[in-house]
């Protein structure tokens, strides 16, 4: 009986077709991470055009509207298009085979939210060739600017629309695979945490979404049905925009950061052959540091003119993330102390990670310190810090998961020489890139301006070379993974020697349907441990 | 499209011309410790919190590498399987909270001075408009705009660029030193951003809303920031020039503001050849108006309409005085009924409509700007 099942659910059409109407998650996961790979690289593109034109003082390349134009299409585009998909594509494969179910809970609503995202970005991306040009407001879309806009505004609001919807649909997926599918011996608090971290990042979509989904429709009935939410001279309150609009963007921060925190809590033990030091008081950080993220939103805010007791409510709440945040830092920290550690590819990224990150977020709490943040505000110095935490954060925390997990989706080993060139190249140029930013800021430096004084000239190119350097080196990244699909070695079930969970239970690469019947928690051990 | 040819034509330029050596200037690591009270706390808040990370890292990162480089497998390290320590969890949970505390008190006093405005010895308004600053000090009736005055060659690489490049104005904001100054921020359109690194704050003028803040100037000196909002495509080009002065000078040059702008006004009265409203009128068209309709009047395709032979430059005169004193909704033009004198209102309309090939030889006085307002 399960033989036929499995037999008959085997049969997939042949060729393109096959991806447009799948429903298995190993299938939508893959989907969405070449998705999201291809948006790096145009999202990166743009980067490169931007600093290019800040390579020197002058107009070079670029008329100051296309330039604006790059600043908010880079940004929209690896937000949306690049950080959140590649996670919600390690969920799809993950989630399932770490906690030993068939398949995603709703498989036909993953497809569909997969497929949206092509529309929402072509939707996004044909602005570009629009007259008028694309969205030029900056991603935070503040009015009264955003609604300067041209044809190119309903497009923007449209597709912010599908991309919600996108991840809304994920989200639920995510939230009721993770409560019901496990296999039956799981209970909550031995589920993997790069798990725990989706699930609360999943709630965190759920209640942060929609709120942007309503802004921006605010914003579109702002310009064509007559309403005046953010028109102060209709009696509306351009303020207002940017509160609703920071209560979505704070949580989505964590939306970006919580899954690389789970990807880095997996990583790190596998390789210093070591549990996590503290599992429970991660579980507790993740959830404090999803709790806190929505009471913190105007501190990207601080200067448009707050009481006083506002400033220093954000400001005490903004600093009060360090301790979650730090708890984290510490518990990585711990769980390498006596370890046996060996630095294949993933643990490497998983160091930078923490390393850099943390970079990060110690800049982070210099900007919730809200007289300084009058400084910082709207600076580079507020551009280094989220590169930080985003790009070394996030997309290190991605390329871990990929190195990480890559020869159990293909069955191949990647050259792990290759895999230190691409990961040694972009630790150095993403420093050369970001750090110097700091010190722009500090000097003076505005974001988003397409030419600058000529003090501000010798970092900006230091920067710019940074920049190039990192984009190139992201070419290596995609020779690896090519590389490994065509030419690598073949890879066993359970890949690491350290590595504990199910998803190393079964064979490499994962058999397109995989725990028909669900495993046993014992079936991810490790064998020294004799459960 | 049309920015991907000016990448292309960008290119080809630096690659031909090699644009003229950039004057080296000095190049700074760190936050500007000011010339007031406030910007001296502030720089000293911002050390002592650099100072606590960086330790902080130090202490962190040293932990690591002494791990990363003893803990190894290569190194004969045998994995011991220690985890989960109440007493370690207490200690690293309230150690931070602590330093926190340390940092929040420091950062609560400056804050709080920094909110009292109260007690001004003056006060400015200062209204962000799309791409300039305007200026009115509420005690003596003198108001002014303040624009870029860096010189489009200079910007587009044709000639080498000044000391100031970008941070230079063609008047700039005068105060007296040794007094309570209260800032009033307003804008006329989409939110600005009005900074002043050495005053040691910046605070947004957003359409609708009045902020406040206020600064103690020591010392006399020229203080340069510039617009900290993205307002729009010349975001870049709006700085800001404060020249403090000693109380005795700063009387002075408030009593000659007084006189120019009542020697403008009996100008307006004045007939006026189309010469020499042409003259005055291009003057008034680059500073004002060629951030949009460019030079030579052609706009940008889709964005800012042209001036050269549009139907408002050359059409009926009621119609192109109407567009230029009242603006037009839901666009970039701005009403510039407030903004212009009478004078130099007539001279730019007439400019507009005798140049860039407009040869309407229509000319307009300043006496029926007044009587269209």
């Amino acid at each position: 009986m399960t033989d036929s099942i499995q037999a008959h659910a085997d049969e997939k059409p042949a060729g393109l077709w096959r991806w447009v109407v799948t429903t298995n998650h190993k299938d939508i996961g893959t989907l969405y991470l070449l998705f999201a790979l291809l948006m790096f690289f145009i999202g990166g593109t743009m980067s490169m055009v931007i600093r290019t034109e800040l390579f020197q003082p002058g107009l070079q390349f670029t008329d100051p509207l296309f330039f604006n134009q790059m600043t908010t299409m880079h940004a929209l585009v690896m937000i949306f298009g690049a950080v959140m998909p590649a996670f919600v594509g390690l969920a799809n494969w993950q989630i399932p085979l770490m906690i030993g179910a068939p398949d995603m809970a709703f498989p036909r609503m993953n497809n569909w939210s997969f497929w949206l995202l092509p529309f929402a970005f072509s939707m996004l991306l044909s602005t570009l060739f629009m007259p008028g040009g694309a969205p030029a407001g900056g991603w935070t879309m503040y009015p009264p600017l955003v609604l300067m806009t041209g044809d190119a505004f309903p497009y923007l609001i449209f597709s912010i629309h599908l991309m919600g919807l996108s991840s809304l649909m994920g989200a639920i997926n995510i939230i009721v695979t993770i409560l019901n599918m496990r296999t039956p011996d799981m209970p909550l608090m031995k589920m993997p945490l790069f798990v725990w971290t989706w699930l609360v990042t999943a709630f965190l979509l759920i209640a942060a979404m929609p709120v942007l989904a309503g802004v921006v429709t605010m914003l579109l009935t702002d310009r064509y049905f007559g309403s005046s939410f953010f028109n102060a001279a209709g009696g509306g309150d351009p303020v207002m925009f940017q509160h609703i609009f920071w209560f979505f963007g704070h949580p989505e921060v964590y939306i970006m950061i919580l899954p690389a925190f789970g990807v880095v809590s997996t990583i790190i033990p596998t390789f210093a052959r070591k549990p996590l030091f503290g599992y429970a008081s991660m579980v507790y950080a993740t959830a404090s540091i999803a709790f806190l993220s929505f009471i913190v939103w105007a501190h990207h805010m601080f200067t448009v003119g707050m009481p006083l007791v506002a400033e220093l409510f954000f400001m005490y709440s903004t600093m009060l993330i360090a301790i979650p945040t730090g708890v984290k830092i510490f518990n990585w920290v711990s769980t390498m102390w006596r370890g046996s550690m060996t630095f294949e590819t993933p643990m490497l990224w998983a160091i930078s990670f923490v390393v850099l990150f943390t970079i990060g977020g110690l800049s982070g709490v210099m900007l919730a310190i809200t007289p300084a943040d009058f400084q910082y505000q709207d600076t580079y110095f507020v551009v280094a810090h989220f590169h930080y935490v985003l790009v070394t954060g996030s997309v290190f925390g991605i390329f871990g998961a990929v190195y990480y997990w890559l020869p159990k989706w293909t069955g191949n080993m990647y050259n792990e020489r290759l895999g230190k060139i691409h990961f040694w190249c972009s630790v150095v140029f993403s420093n050369l890139l970001y750090f110097p930013q700091h010190f722009l800021g500090l000097a003076g430096m505005p974001r988003r301006i397409p030419d600058y004084a000529i003090q501000f000239t010798d970092w900006n190119q230091v920067s710019s070379i940074g920049g190039f350097g990192f984009g190139l080196s992201q070419l290596i990244f995609v020779y690896v993974v090519f590389h490994a699909i065509r030419a690598g070695r073949k890879a066993p079930a359970r890949v690491w020697d350290g590595a504990v969970g199910l998803e190393w239970s079964v064979p490499s690469p994962a058999p397109y349907h995989t725990f028909q019947e669900p495993p046993k928690l014992a079936d991810g051990q490790l064998q020294s441990e004799g459960v | 499209m049309n920015g991907i040819k000016r990448i292309v034509t960008g290119l080809t330029a630096v690659l031909l011309v090699q644009a003229a050596p950039v004057v080296q200037a000095d190049y700074t690591l760190n936050l500007r410790q000011g010339v007031t009270p406030i910007s001296r706390e502030i720089y000293d808040l911002h050390m002592i919190i650099l100072w606590i990370c960086v330790a902080i890292g130090v202490l962190v990162f040293g932990v690591m590498f002494y791990s990363v480089l003893r803990h190894r497998r290569s190194q004969g390290a045998v994995a011991a399987q220690f985890h989960e320590s109440t007493f370690v969890e207490i200690i690293w949970t309230l150690v931070p909270s602590l330093i926190l505390v340390a940092m929040a008190i420091p950062a609560t006093k400056t804050l709080i001075a920094m909110e009292d405005t109260s007690n001004p010895d003056l006060t400015i308004q200062v209204t962000g408009y799309q791409w300039k600053w305007h200026y009115r000090y509420l005690d003596d009736e003198v108001s002014f705009f303040s624009l870029l005055a860096t010189p489009r060659d200079q910007i587009e690489n044709r000639s080498p660029k000044g000391e100031h490049y970008l941070l230079e104005v063609d008047q700039p904001l005068v105060v007296p030193t040794q007094k309570k100054i209260r800032f009033l921020l307003g804008s006329n359109d989409v939110i600005h951003s009005w900074w002043v690194p050495d005053l040691g704050w910046k605070r947004d003028a957003i359409p609708g809303f009045i902020n406040e803040s206020w600064a103690w100037i020591e010392e006399p000196g020229t203080y340069r920031g510039q617009c900290a909002e993205l307002c729009g495509r010349d975001h870049g080009f709006m700085p800001i020039v404060v020249v403090a002065k000693a109380e005795d000078e700063y009387r002075q040059w408030v009593a000659s503001q007084k006189v120019a702008q009542q020697s403008e006004q009996a100008l307006s009265e004045q007939e006026w050849s189309l010469e020499q409203l042409v003259a005055r009128g291009e003057e008034i068209y680059n500073k004002t108006c060629v951030a949009c309709h460019q030079p030579g009047g052609v706009g940008v395709p889709n964005v800012f309409p042209p001036l050269k032979g549009s139907p408002v430059a050359t059409g009926p005169l009621e119609a192109h005085i109407n567009i230029v004193l009242n603006g037009k909704q839901g666009t970039a033009m701005q009403a510039f009924a407030g903004q212009l004198s009478d004078l130099d209102l007539a001279a730019v309309i007439s400019y507009e409509r005798n140049a860039f090939g407009n040869n309407t030889g229509d000319h307009v006085q300043p006496t029926q700007i007044k009587a269209a307002r």
